[in-house]
């Protein structure tokens, strides 16, 4: 299932890189694409697995780029 | 300005008016390292905070956090005032950046401004205000003047013209009526609509094309690929050459603090931020000043693969021609003409091909014989007994299948025969002619500007008129009598044939040739708007017909590809070149702020060109 998220805080575009790779990573994740300009997280991932896949995304996003936040 | 940016500008000015106090103070005095360590602290505060943040969560590569090390560095080496102003450059450029950001973020959305942010709907007689995901499919809505469609719809009451510019870039107002469908995210020029929804606000056009806009950043292109890879080797590596350069040549050449100064202009050189941004901004404008255009491109590799076409291959009817046929002769053998459009008319009846639509059109009086027995054979044409004759309505195949026996006849110049037979004998000809589009011509000589050589047209039509159509549109090749799976073969004959390392570009109405749009290497659709087979199939979309947005679409991406390679090469040869002197002596910190914040911003400004026509 894909799903489009915005994001809002995103300010460093290599930030935005090191989400992609981490999230890409997490099980149940078919592709993930976060655009910088237009804030947008592109998931597409099984749909059980999404809300924990979600939960830890939050995370991750927080570690890399503290002030930025997913609207879910 | 944001909130957040106002206060960095703050604490720099702050910063900036310690620092003239620091300098205008006894060197090494108290007073003066008290006033540089506050001017160090008001733009280092934040920094130092989330270096210190990041480091307890395990990221070491970090900006910040080099950055802190970078400037700390300085301050052990007693270099205070350069300790101060690399932060202090630091956050200017930091500003600055996130200032040209914001804007072309603003700039950006400011193209794509489709959304409709409201609709007004008429429920047991009262106009209510709503979002439009909250309409159903079927109720009716309300459109006043100036105001947006917010769901594709269907006029129900209520003359005006609409401007469709936001989706197909086309500024001439089109006027519709009753019966009329709108498509969300034109905007309702003269009078009041009423109108009734034909789907949800999910699948309405306007939302269709956000989302496929939005998400065109997925389908990365090359050198998107390429800077992503080379960010993550480009850091660490820069880091380690830096703590190499600390450590080795003190040990040989002596003066360490020499050597450690030199290294920390590595560290503030590290961040690969000017890359990663502009890339991507490059191709992102680019598809959004196309989308104003009404051009939509789904993926930034579709710029970079169309930017590179060396062929571009043209289906005919829909594309090169308007697609609407008329009948313009007959030749009878022995029947009279009206007896033959007759026959014809009536077998073709049930038919939705454009051809057969025509000869109905042309008859055009009530069908009232009966017709039985349809058969359409597929590339030959249709047979079907009409009272009490069996009639065989196609080309010469179906005429040969038949055992009719076809006379020579003249051959209209450019127009397509349909050969007419009953019950086994040939009673004659209908020709029919399709209108080539207005600024075909033009769009083809535009095309060989841009030094496209291979302009080919493919089409099923008869050798005569392809070859008409190809030598009044100067095209450099054609392929004439092609099946529907026959072009797909052409294609691929002319992707292997291909000796240059350029792209094959198929443009098509996207209708009945999505296999040739998925072979070629970019397939583009025509008049997407209101087609939505068009939009699935295709990697690039004209939401009008006109053909002349092609050669745009091709300006508009070599314009981003060039942007992007000139971001390219730019910033790392200015990082290059910095690290270069930074070793051997010749480069300060200054320059290496330069080199990190300073080239980030430029090609920031340089990438926002794409916006622009």
């Amino acid at each position: 299932m894909k799903k489009i998220y915005k994001m809002e805080n995103l300010e460093c575009a290599s930030c935005a890189a090191k989400m992609e790779d981490a999230i890409s990573k997490l099980e149940g994740v078919n592709s993930v694409s976060i655009s910088f300009i237009s804030q947008k997280l592109t998931i597409d991932a099984d749909e059980e697995l999404l809300p924990k896949i979600m939960k830890k995304a939050v995370k991750i996003i927080s570690k890399i780029e503290p002030d930025c936040e997913i609207i879910l | 300005m944001t909130r957040k940016q106002r206060k960095s500008l703050y604490c720099i000015i702050l910063s900036a008016l310690l620092l003239i106090a620091a300098k205008l103070t006894d060197k090494f005095s108290t007073l003066s390292l008290a006033l540089y360590i506050a001017a160090y602290l008001s733009v280092g505060f934040m920094p130092l905070k989330k270096a210190f943040r990041n480091i307890t969560r395990g990221n070491v590569f970090d900006e910040n956090f080099l950055m802190a090390i970078a400037t700390i560095g300085a301050f052990i080496l007693r270099e205070y005032t350069e300790g101060v102003a690399v932060m202090l450059f630091y956050r200017v450029g930091e500003l600055f950046e996130s200032i040209a950001v914001g804007k072309s973020r603003k700039s950006i959305s400011a193209l794509m401004d489709i959304r409709p942010d409201i609709a007004t709907i008429l429920r047991d007689g009262e106009e209510l205000e709503v979002s439009p995901d909250e309409v159903m499919v079927g109720e009716t809505i309300l459109i006043k003047a100036g105001g947006k469609v917010p769901i594709d719809c269907e006029i129900t009451e209520g003359n005006s013209s609409v401007d469709t510019s936001a989706l197909t870039g086309e500024s001439l107002p089109r006027e519709v009526t009753v019966g009329d469908r709108l498509q969300s995210g034109c905007i309702n020029l003269s009078g009041v609509i009423k109108a009734r929804t034909v789907c949800d606000f999910g699948s309405s056009t306007a939302s269709k094309i956000l989302e496929l806009v939005e998400t065109a950043a997925d389908k990365k292109s090359k050198s998107e690929a390429f800077i992503t890879r080379f960010a993550r080797y480009y850091t660490p590596i820069v880091v380690f050459s830096a703590l190499a350069l600390a450590v080795i040549p003190s040990h040989i050449f002596g003066s360490p603090s020499e050597w450690i100064r030199r290294a920390l202009i590595f560290l503030v050189i590290s961040c690969p931020c000017a890359l990663v941004i502009s890339v991507p901004l490059t191709f992102f404008g680019a598809i959004g000043s196309a989308s104003k255009n009404g051009i939509l491109i789904k993926g930034s590799c579709y710029i970079e693969q169309l930017a590179k076409a060396s062929h571009t291959v043209f289906d005919k009817t829909g594309t090169l021609t308007k697609g609407c046929f008329k009948v313009v002769g007959c030749e009878c053998e022995g029947i009279s003409e009206k007896e033959l459009l007759e026959l014809a008319a009536h077998a073709e009846k049930s038919s939705t091909h454009p051809i057969a639509r025509a000869i109905v059109e042309k008859y055009g009086k009530q069908l009232s014989l009966p017709v039985s027995d349809i058969r359409e054979l597929s590339g030959m044409g249709i047979v079907a007994v009409v009272g009490e004759k069996t009639v065989a309505v196609g080309n010469k195949k179906l005429m040969e299948k038949v055992g009719a026996q076809v006379t020579e006849g003249n051959c209209t110049a450019g127009a397509t025969e349909v050969l007419v037979a009953t019950d086994g004998r040939f009673v004659g000809r209908i020709f029919i002619s399709d209108e080539i589009k207005q600024d075909a011509k033009e769009s083809m000589d535009k095309l060989y500007e841009l030094g496209i050589r291979n302009r080919i047209m493919l089409t099923g039509d008869n050798e005569e008129s392809a070859k008409k159509i190809a030598s009044l549109l100067s095209l450099d090749s054609y392929r004439a009598r092609l099946l529907p799976y026959d072009k797909v073969e052409a294609v691929e004959e002319l992707l292997k044939n291909k000796t240059d390392d350029g792209t094959l570009v198929f443009v098509g109405d996207g209708i009945n040739d999505a296999p040739v749009l998925t072979r070629a290497d970019v397939g583009i659709a025509m008049g997407g708007l209101g087609s939505d087979a068009a939009i699935e199939a295709a990697d690039i979309v004209l939401m009008d017909d006109k053909l002349c947005k092609l050669p745009l679409a091709i300006r508009l991406s070599r314009k981003a590809v060039s942007i992007a390679r000139q971001n390219i090469v730019f910033a790392l040869s200015v990082k290059l070149i910095v690290l270069l002197l930074g070793a051997l002596g010749y480069a300060g910190m200054w320059l290496a702020v330069f080199a990190d914040v300073g080239v980030s911003v430029l090609a920031i400004l340089n990438a926002m060109r794409t916006m622009k026509k």
